[in-house]
This record gives structure tokens, C-alpha cells and sequence, in this order.
């Protein structure tokens, strides 16, 4: 048996970053933050736990490069959806065409 | 020919099938596998996601008003619920990797009584929503999206819709569109996993797993994990986003 076994520290202690994460969230949403941040933070934080459970929960810091490029092919494949619409709505008003 | 008949019996676990080498290979090619569909869902879940990000930059003023309305303490408790149920099923995993049989069948257990609590307290928001009328469309017969909107000067009442600066009602249902397709989506996947749980229950008290063959539970374990990082994003999204500006 070569598989890695976490141990239970380790998964009481993302469990407890998970709780943190959450209770912060909830705070920092009242918090007015300049320049419309809010969303930037609670993204933030989103992200940090999303992460910390991938790695830890589901073991992908100890799993095969094979797993590993599966999650990146997954980024990636979001990133060109994310990127490749915004780029079409976000710029429509860039120029100004007479509707047809 | 002694060595080449005795070679299966070294690796001649009973849930070894034919086509792997041994149960190291085969169990990496499942956790493989299931990553391949955990991709495809996030893709699905992708969608949903982007349509969301589009809309709320069309109508942020609506976003903000709609997400306001939400109960923050249910969703707050059902994010901690979840991620409970994420712990005790990586216990569950942790378990029956050492071999322990009565505590990987606690610990399967309590996620699965955890997945339906978040279930049970999600029933309950959409009463709410149903008894605000705030169920999109015409879903329910007789009863379409037809919601009270709190006037100036009147006294607060938490079951009306709260208006900011720029929202309208028509672009409100547009919200609670896209949250009765998200939770939805979401829960939808909730009660799959609260079924894939029951079967991995029965076959753990059936003494199917052991360190060497677990793979269903590390498997269902990755899908009741991605469940919880969906709600993870949703939680915020979807509660928090217009907080700073009702008392901003």
C-alpha cells in the first residue's frame, strides 16, 4: 500500500479553517470595503477554502501528476469559458455601431 | 510453474477484477475516473456560474435587493452544516483506510444525517420563498412571482422586498431564477449523494471495505466533497452579495 493516509489533525485543522472561513465571510460582507471590494474578498475567501478542501479532503496533494492536470484542465477549461464571454459582453459598448 | 500459480493468490483479493493488475491499479484508475465526471460537473456547474456572473453585472442594483432578502442564518448554518459533513466523510475515508469498521459506519452515518439536515433547513427556505411569493414565474399554479415590495415611510417587514436605488421587480425575478436553478441544481445533487451514502452505509455494514479495497467510499467521498466547495461559492454568491449596502 504506497497510498498516503491523512491524518486526523490534519482534518480537524482544515475543518476549523472551514469554520473560520465561513464566520469571516459572513462579517466581511457587512463591512463596507472601498472600491467595491466586497465581492473581491468574498471570492477570496471562497477560493481559499475551495482550495484547502481539494487538497486536504480530497487528497490531491498527495494523489498522481494525473490528478493533478485533471483539476488544472478543469481551471483551464473555466478560464476560457469565463474569458472568451466576457470579452464579448463586457466590451459591447466599447464601440458605439448603430443597431441593425 | 509453482511461481506463476501462486503469483494470483498474492494479489487475489476478492474485489479485484480481472482487467487490473493489482488493487493499488485499480484503485487509481477509479479515483482517475472520477475525477474525469468531477470535471464534466464542474463544467455543468460552470454554466450556471457564468450566467450568474453576466446577469448580476447587468442588474446589479436587482442582485443586491433579491440576495438581500435571503435568509443570511439559515445559509450561514447550512454552510457549517455541509462543511461538518465534509469532515466526518474524510473521517469516513480515514476509517476505513485504517480499517476500523464501527467508527466508518458513525461516521458514514452522521454525513448522511448531516446531508439531510442541510436538506430539511433548505425545504424550509423555499417555503419561505414560496409563502413571499417569490417562486419565479409560474412554476406553482396559482401562485406566480408576484412578491410585496416594502414602501418608503412604511414600518419593516422582513416579508416584503426591499428595493435599493435601480432595482426593479421584473429584474428581482431574474435573480430568484437563477437561485432556484443553482440551489436547486445543488440540492438535486444533495439527494443523489444521501442515496450513494445509504448504499455505501449497507455495504459497510456488510464488512465490504477494508484497506485494501475502499473505493467506493474514497470516490463517493471526492463527489460529497465537490457538493460542499459548489456551496462554498453559492453561500456568498448568493447571500452575501448586497449585506454592505443595506447598512452601508
Amino acid at each position: 500500500m504506497s497510498e498516503h493516509i491523512v491524518s486526523v489533525r490534519v482534518y480537524i485543522t482544515i475543518f476549523l479553517v472551514l469554520l473560520g472561513g465561513t464566520a469571516l465571510t459572513v462579517v466581511a460582507a457587512f463591512f463596507d470595503f472601498p472600491w467595491q471590494l466586497n465581492t473581491i474578498v468574498a471570492l477570496t475567501i471562497a477560493t481559499i477554502k475551495a482550495t484547502f478542501v481539494v487538497l486536504y479532503f480530497m487528497h490531491v496533494r498527495y494523489s498522481s501528476r494525473l490528478v493533478w492536470v485533471i483539476v488544472a484542465a478543469a481551471l483551464f477549461w473555466m478560464g476560457i469559458l469565463f474569458a472568451l464571454t466576457f470579452s464579448d459582453y463586457l466590451t459591447r459598448d466599447w464601440i458605439s455601431i448603430q443597431p441593425y | 510453474m509453482a511461481t506463476e500459480a501462486t503469483a494470483p493468490e498474492i494479489h487475489g483479493h476478492r474485489s479485484l477484477q480481472h482487467h487490473f493488475e493489482n488493487m493499488e491499479q485499480q484503485r487509481e484508475a477509479g479515483t482517475l475516473g472520477m475525477w474525469v465526471f468531477l470535471v464534466t460537473e464542474i463544467m455543468f456547474f460552470g454554466g450556471m456560474f457564468l450566467a450568474y456572473t453576466l446577469y448580476r453585472s447587468l442588474y446589479p442594483a436587482a442582485f443586491a435587493s433579491a440576495s438581500n432578502h435571503l435568509d443570511i442564518t439559515l445559509g450561514a448554518v447550512n454552510t457549517g452544516v455541509l462543511i461538518l459533513s465534509s469532515f466526518t466523510m474524510a473521517m469516513a475515508v480515514y476509517f476505513t483506510q485504517i480499517g476500523k469498521r464501527r467508527p466508518q459506519v458513525l461516521c458514514l452515518l452522521l454525513t448522511l444525517l448531516l446531508g439531510l439536515t442541510f436538506l430539511g433547513i433548505k425545504a424550509v427556505e423555499y417555503h419561505d420563498k414560496y409563502e413571499d411569493r417569490l417562486i419565479p414565474g409560474r412554476l406553482i399554479p396559482g401562485h406566480s412571482f408576484n412578491p410585496q415590495v416594502q414602501q418608503e415611510g412604511q414600518p419593516v417587514d422582513p416579508h416584503k422586498l426591499h428595493l435599493l436605488p435601480g432595482a426593479t421587480v421584473e429584474k428581482v425575478e431574474m435573480f430568484y431564477w437563477i437561485y432556484f436553478a443553482m440551489t436547486g441544481m445543488h440540492a438535486l445533487h444533495m439527494i443523489i449523494g444521501a442515496g450513494l451514502l445509504t448504499f455505501l452505509l449497507i455495504f459497510s455494514l456488510k464488512g465490504r471495505f477494508d484497506p485494501e479495497y475502499h473505493s467506493p467510499v474514497e470516490v463517493i467521498g471526492l463527489y460529497w466533497h465537490f457538493v460542499d466547495i459548489v456551496w462554498i461559492f453559492l453561500f456568498p454568491l448568493l447571500y452575501l452579495l448586497g449585506r454592505h449596502l443595506e447598512h452601508g
